[in-house]
């Protein structure tokens, strides 16, 4: 005589769980119902109509990263110039050396570093959760990232822009002719929107096939399983090396869009934020002003007057940022000026073999143009 | 229960900590309480980080516009489109993916489940073979496999192996022509399905009768001629209202016809292969637990092999099958999410993939994506539960 339960206790998983979902999504609704917070323990509740409480206390991830002893610095999973492991896992890159930079600026020692590789998918999540300190990864400089997001951007450090890798045999030599073609590019960037944008204002058609990696993307590439691999014109030179075979290949001569790489750090911590905007600054007036990792410390006794603020021989602009007298030199000797780090790492003299192109200094008809230390 | 209807009948609830039912009653209300407040207190820290670090919160964002391509939909999808739509875009692909998988791996398991116990020993040691070595490696590196090692390296399109006339496989998938659909197709599929319903209602008649009076009737080979006659009739009176698509070779590719992406194709291969493996063993497990007997006095009725196993085994084996097919119904479903590896755009890839980047709501669109594989695992567990119960021996 076992007594069958009755349909309410059978139905009660799923009722609760469906419970749970919809109070979960209820809770984040925008609307009254939103900012309804219980005061939690130590924090003070946001009330709707007054203003969000004081973001962390100026300096938080300051003194968060020295107490933790190094920089946790977000890279990318392996592009080569950019920020790539070798077969020893020491890292190498422009980025990379940005991450370094940051470090002797902050320390005194490059090597107080630690790189966190990160999928384009992941990357902002592990900011925004606070796992990376800073976002040295090619990353796009674009409005939503800095706005909805909750990011800013420190600056740019490369000037880059989208283009298309074709095989040599299939006769193509111009976006143009891609009309109907299969697309190979990695998710989560913006890549997939401008490849959508410039094939909707070329009326053409095109399929997209989006990896999560993006070695799986160049494999799936290489085999035949698309036309063309998209992705940003320093990436193509960088990732069309590791291809079976290399010279099978080119770079078609059409950009698709403006992609300025720079840092990222979370927005709410302007101390934070300065630092890693001054320390790129200091890289870039560094290379006009003639200051290297090899001439920096005879340089402190240099005359120009902008030099000798820079390096912290006449005032205290280290100071202002929390850091000592001599980031500005800790962070030049660490890695070289902007120009050092772009011909070691990306310049014509590497595999990449990029010129300066965009990326040269404005007085010599480039881009890159950093405020005063003043 | 029948001695202790007395003690156990309704008694007014005492005040009083002496009272199992009520301290009973407490501590669950505690429980409950505890959890609840668990829950409030994680999502009001959520929120107050979110408003805290200035990132945008709310579900506002389906609305927006996507702005990317998606390379296979089942429905219309362009880059106009909002998110919302991109969402529904991937949820089809899931699904789609998942339940293709999960008949062909039902019917596969049980196949070589089957092959397991059978007497010929060739036969069974493959079966053992296949189950071994499928569902002992880890089921990513079995997609690579199909996607990398197997399609990908097929020809390019236009040195496409022909499968059929007009069927062709390359390594952008199979290609097919496409049947092009015309005002008149309409009533034939409206007489397919009166065909299919008549046909089910025959077969339910004809068993009752069976049942009933012991006479047969032929309703296999009515309902064949029913099935492909009715429709075909229609097919004919309406001017054979289908034509047929071929693909063409255009500049990189086949234009028009239908097409199996290859990125699909590996992960229904993949996802099928690899849980047939454990469903095979978890039917062979259901058919050794019918004792012996069974089998000996079925054959002692007069019944063949096959008929001993249809009518007399797998009806009490399914018993024991169905709790764990269950779990892994729900292990396809949850595992088609590994798509995202091999390029296929189903919800993980699209939503959880593009759509989290993009609008950098992590916490909006993880929980959207947890809750829809939550639904619809709770809703495959729901009808196999009532399927159980159907099948469950049933106490007189």
């Amino acid at each position: 005589m076992a007594r069958r339960p009755s349909l309410l206790s059978r139905l009660f998983p799923f009722v609760f769980g469906l419970l749970v979902g919809a109070g979960t999504l209820y809770f984040f609704m925008p609307g009254p119902g939103a900012s309804v917070g219980k005061p939690v323990q130590g924090q003070p509740v946001a009330k709707a109509g007054q203003p969000a409480p004081a973001a962390q206390p100026q300096g938080a991830t300051l003194a968060t990263v020295r107490e933790r002893g190094y920089v946790q610095c977000g890279v990318s999973t392996g592009l080569p110039g950019f920020s790539n492991p070798d077969d020893k896992g020491v890292w190498t890159g422009i980025d990379v050396d940005f991450c370094k930079a940051v470090a002797a600026a902050v320390f005194g020692d490059e090597t107080k570093v630690k790189y966190r590789p990160l999928n384009a998918k992941d990357r902002f999540t592990a900011l925004q959760s606070g796992e990376v300190d800073v976002l040295s990864r090619n990353t796009t400089w674009t409005m939503s990232r800095d706005t909805s997001l909750g990011f800013n951007f420190a600056g740019v450090i490369y000037y880059d822009g989208q283009g298309f890798m074709v095989k040599k045999a299939s006769g193509i030599t111009s976006a143009a002719q891609l009309n109907g073609a299969t697309i190979c590019t990695q998710t989560g960037t913006t890549t997939e929107l401008n490849l959508a944008d410039y094939f909707r204002g070329q009326n053409m058609t095109y399929k997209v096939l989006p990896f999560e990696k993006n070695e799986e993307a160049l494999s799936a590439y290489d085999s035949g399983r698309c036309d063309a691999y998209t992705t940003d014109a320093s990436g193509l030179h960088a990732q069309k090396l590791i291809l079976k075979n290399p010279v099978e290949h080119m770079v078609l001569p059409e950009v698709i869009s403006k992609e300025p790489l720079g840092p990222l750090v979370r927005q709410g911590d302007p101390q934070w934020e300065d630092i890693v905007r001054w320390t790129l600054f200091a890289l870039i007036d560094a290379e006009e002003l003639g200051v290297t990792s090899t001439n920096v410390n005879q340089m402190k006794a240099s005359p120009s007057p902008e030099v000798r603020r820079m390096l912290g021989t006449e005032g205290d602009f280290g100071q202002a940022l929390g850091l000592s007298k001599n980031w500005a030199v800790d962070a030049i000797g660490a890695v070289g000026n902007y120009g050092e780090m772009f011909e070691r790492n990306v310049g014509v003299k590497t595999p990449l073999g990029i010129p300066r192109g965009l990326n040269a200094l404005w007085r010599n008809g480039g881009l890159m143009y950093a405020p005063p230390i003043r | 229960m029948a001695g202790g209807k007395q003690a156990t009948a309704k008694r007014a609830m005492r005040w009083s900590w002496n009272d199992p039912h009520l301290r009973a009653l407490i501590w669950q209300i505690g429980a409950l309480a505890i959890v609840v407040v668990t829950l409030w207190y994680l999502a009001a820290t959520a929120h107050e980080n979110l408003s805290r670090q200035h990132i945008a919160t709310g579900f506002g964002f389906l609305q927006n516009t996507a702005g990317f391509g998606i390379v296979q939909s089942l429905i219309p999808y362009s880059e106009e489109a909002s998110y919302g739509r991109a969402f529904l875009v991937g949820l089809c692909n899931t699904l789609l993916v998942a339940a293709l998988g999960t008949v062909l791996a039902v019917a596969l398991g049980f196949v070589v489940g089957i092959a397991r116990l059978s007497s010929n020993w060739l036969v069974a040691k493959l079966a053992a073979a296949y189950v071994e070595t499928l569902r002992n490696i880890p089921l990513l590196l079995q997609l690579f496999f199909w996607y990398f090692a197997i399609l990908q390296p097929l020809p390019s399109p236009r040195e496409s192996l022909t499968l059929l006339p007009g069927v062709f496989l390359s390594n952008r998938g199979i290609v097919m022509p496409g049947i092009g659909l015309t005002g008149t197709s309409l009533a034939f599929f409206a007489t397919l399905i009166v065909a299919v319903l008549a046909a089910l209602y025959i077969a339910r008649r004809a068993r009752a009768r069976l049942l009933a009076t012991g006479q047969r009737f032929p309703a296999v080979i009515v309902n064949t001629v029913i099935i492909i006659g009715l429709p075909a009739l229609v097919w004919l009176v309406g001017g054979a209202p289908f034509t047929l698509q071929h693909a063409e070779m255009g500049k990189f590719d086949f234009t028009g016809g239908w097409r199996l992406l290859p990125e699909f194709l590996a992960l229904l291969l993949g996802l099928t292969l690899y849980t047939a493996a454990f469903i095979a063993e978890i039917v062979r497990a259901g058919i050794q637990s019918v004792g012996h007997g069974q089998t000996e006095a079925a054959h002692a009725l007069g019944l063949s092999n096959g008929q001993t196993l249809r009518l007399v085994v797998i009806p009490q084996a399914l018993r024991v099958i169905i709790p764990p097919l269950t779990s892994q119904i729900l292990n396809l479903t949850k595992n088609s999410s590994l798509a995202v590896a091999i390029g296929y755009p189903d919800l993980v890839s699209v939503f959880a993939g593009t759509v989290l980047n993009q609008t950098g709501q992590a916490i909006e669109v993880i929980a959207i994506t947890m809750g829809v594989y939550l639904v619809i695992s709770l809703a495959t567990s729901f009808a196999m539960n009532l399927y159980n119960a159907r099948v469950a021996i049933v106490e007189r």
